[in-house]
């Protein structure tokens, strides 16, 4: 097990900068996701790390060693692909075993690892098997299995559960957090999918063209995002997002389509920043049932069971709501909701930073 | 009863199908009418030639003459001519020297040209050059570039300083046949190359870079990732490429005619001189007779080279 420091790593191809100069710590043991949407560079840092695409500027350790020139194979590495990458013509055994063979390691101690990996993933009864004659989440753990055996110091997935079906996602999700657990092999983890950043991470890193926009832990991100593309990423449903200005009164929306100006109460009233064009921010969930509140217009109604999802129009905006109680309202129909002030947020609209 | 009785016979009894009826309607019987065209063709263009050759390599028939039914005769007949197994060995070898060299070349080519390189497009083009050019236009460049008097081989050799006379590239038993091989590999590598490098596009990166980062050289990944996903492509590709080779023709009749004293004759040649020229229909039928066990041969072992591997899909 090893630390992973990157320190402000670039990656251009040709004239094109992808990755703009990314800090990131990763502690040893530690599980941290990449996040973001496609095509802000997660993926290419995690080649880099792997070593797959070389680094164009800056500097990569795992340990207290510089790997920016070393080989793959040489940075005690393992990786699963999007795709799981098994060879078609080995069987489950022989694809994790692939590896050691290549060391020339010997026969038993190879078998010994082999067994050992089967075991924790339940793969026992498949290593005769060949990859084609496996289900996706068998493939997936073969996948795991192959990067186990290598006792790496380093973890690397690639959107490992792009390929599966909602239902085993949430499995897999479930096992590669628990296989971490009993590992503690540090991890790099990337994903385009923020419930599986939020599920599984020790630490998040929202990455957006190139940058690091928020790192930290995953309800730190939810809670305090730093900016409106954190704010809008993380959580889904995903935070309402209202522009107007900011006033004595509190967060004021103007009138559209011949609705009545809104005033949204703020918790904080941040100190000068009366007229300030704004974005007030609040999750679907901070909303709370109020008949003396706003009055909101009821436009679909999605009972879950455990919650309902409503969304409203008010002051002209659409939002979206959340409530543990189950509502008897129609569409046309208008409900009294309130923002829990302790928990809305508010960006500067020109930077789109949060305003303290 | 007696109603029913009278009814029944008032009616007219409903016509039994004929046997036609049956035919034109009944779905198996539709899936062979469906069938006939192209059974006709096969057996019009290819079975019915096939078993009149083996037919005629049993008579003594002569071009203008039916000729009859001889038995073993024109095989006992080959089976003493010197000549015939010289041929034979000219045909072995030309097969086994060019499959190698074009099966080497085509592969090295092919994992060339799946690396990034620039002008990768135009390079794979100019690599199909030899393939589109007809065989009888190719064969009559080599047969000036291995020209006795003007041979420009053996002219750039002499300008060099490196010879003294002209090579004799299609007088000297050795040297033709070497010739004959050349040309053959240069214009056989183009479809092999295309076709492996057509296969090597089927695998995926990622098993590279997961081999990659399994520690695997350069070479490893080619030993262990590469051929082996390769191997049925390469099955079928060699299959074609034997078959084609033994049974040259146009290559061999433009450069040589088969000379000097037989050296480059291969069975499809020599088949030609005796039947065509020679007007012993019955002899020139034995020998292409004689060829479809070889090329049998080369068909089973691919076939066997080809079974489905457990691990591959379907």
């Amino acid at each position: 097990m090893a630390s992973v420091q990157i320190a402000d790593v670039r990656k251009a191809y040709g004239p094109t900068q992808v990755i703009h100069g990314v800090d990131i710590d990763i502690s040893d043991g530690e599980f941290v996701i990449l996040v973001g949407p496609s095509g802000c560079g997660k993926s290419t840092l995690l080649r880099m790390i792997a070593g797959l695409e070389n680094i164009s500027g800056g500097e990569i350790r795992i340990g207290a060693r510089v790997v920016n020139d070393v080989p793959p194979k040489e940075r005690d590495i393992a990786m699963v692909f999007q795709n799981y990458a098994l060879y078609p013509h080995m069987t489950v055994a022989d694809n994790m075993a692939f590896s050691m063979k290549l060391r020339k390691a010997p026969k038993a101690e190879i078998d010994e690892r082999v067994s050992k990996a089967a075991g924790i993933l339940g793969l026992n009864n498949l290593l005769d098997r060949y990859p084609r004659q496996l289900s996706g989440g068998q493939r997936q753990r073969v996948a795991m299995g192959r990067a186990i055996v290598r006792d790496p110091q380093v973890f690397l997935f690639d959107e490992p559960l792009s390929n599966l079906d909602a239902k085993l996602r949430v499995q897999m999700r479930t096992e590669i957090k628990e296989l971490h657990q009993r590992l503690k092999t540090t991890t790099v983890y990337v994903t385009h999918d923020q419930i599986e950043a939020m599920t599984m991470a020790d630490k998040i890193v929202v990455m957006h063209d190139g940058i690091v926009e928020q790192m930290g832990a995953p309800l730190e991100l939810y809670d305090r995002p730093n900016n409106l593309f954190v704010a809008a990423f993380i959580g889904s449903p995903s935070m309402n997002l209202l522009k107007g200005t900011i006033t004595a009164e509190g967060f004021v929306t103007e009138a559209s389509d011949g609705m009545a100006r809104v005033v949204w109460p703020i918790g904080v009233h941040p100190a000068d920043s009366n007229g300030k064009a704004a974005v007030y921010g609040i999750r679907p969930e901070h909303f709370k049932l109020d008949p003396a509140g706003l009055q909101a217009e009821v436009v679909v109604i999605e009972p879950t069971g455990s919650e309902t999802q409503v969304v409203v129009r008010c002051g002209g905006q659409e939002m979206t709501c959340v409530f543990r109680e189950r509502i008897d309202a129609r569409p046309g129909e208008s409900i009294g909701i309130t923002p829990d002030t302790a928990v809305t947020h508010l960006f500067d609209a020109a930077t789109g930073k949060r305003i303290h | 009863m007696a109603d029913i009785a009278m009814r029944a016979g008032a009616k007219a009894p409903p016509r039994e199908p004929t046997a036609w009826d049956r035919l034109k309607v009944n779905r198996n019987w539709l899936g062979f009418w469906f069938m006939v065209p192209a059974m006709a063709f096969l057996i019009l263009f290819l079975a019915y030639p096939l078993v009149l050759g083996v037919w005629l390599s049993f008579t003594d028939a002569r071009i203008g003459r039916t000729g009859n039914f001889v038995g073993l005769e024109n095989y006992e007949w080959l089976a003493e001519d010197s000549n015939f197994w010289l041929v034979v060995f000219n045909t072995v070898f030309y097969t086994t020297v060019a499959s190698v060299a074009k099966f080497a070349i085509g592969l090295y080519l092919a994992l060339l040209l799946n690396e990034r390189m620039p002008f990768k497009a135009m390079i794979r083009a100019l690599v199909l050059i030899p393939f589109i050019v007809p065989t009888v236009l190719s064969a009559i460049a080599f047969w000036w570039i291995y020209d006795s008097n003007f041979s420009i081989v053996s002219w750039g050799l002499r300008e060099m300083g490196l010879i003294e006379g002209n090579i004799n590239f299609l007088g000297d038993v050795w040297n033709a046949r070497w010739s004959v091989i050349f040309a053959n590999v240069w214009r056989g590598i183009p479809f092999i190359a295309i076709t492996l490098l057509a296969g090597l596009q089927t695998v995926s990166p990622s098993l590279y870079e997961a081999a990659t980062i399994d520690g695997a050289s350069s070479w490893q990944r080619f030993r262990y990732i590469t051929y082996p996903l390769l191997t049925p492509i390469i099955a079928v590709v060699m299959t074609f490429s034997v078959l084609f080779t033994f049974t040259d023709f146009q290559l061999i009749w433009v450069l040589t005619r088969g000379g000097p004293v037989n050296a480059t004759h291969l069975m499809a040649t020599l088949s030609y001189q005796r039947a065509i020229l020679g007007g012993n229909l019955g002899e020139g039928a034995a020998i292409s007779t004689a060829m479809i066990p070889f090329l049998l041969a080369a068909i089973m072992i691919s076939w066997f080279g080809l079974q489905r591997r457990t691990w591959q899909q379907g």
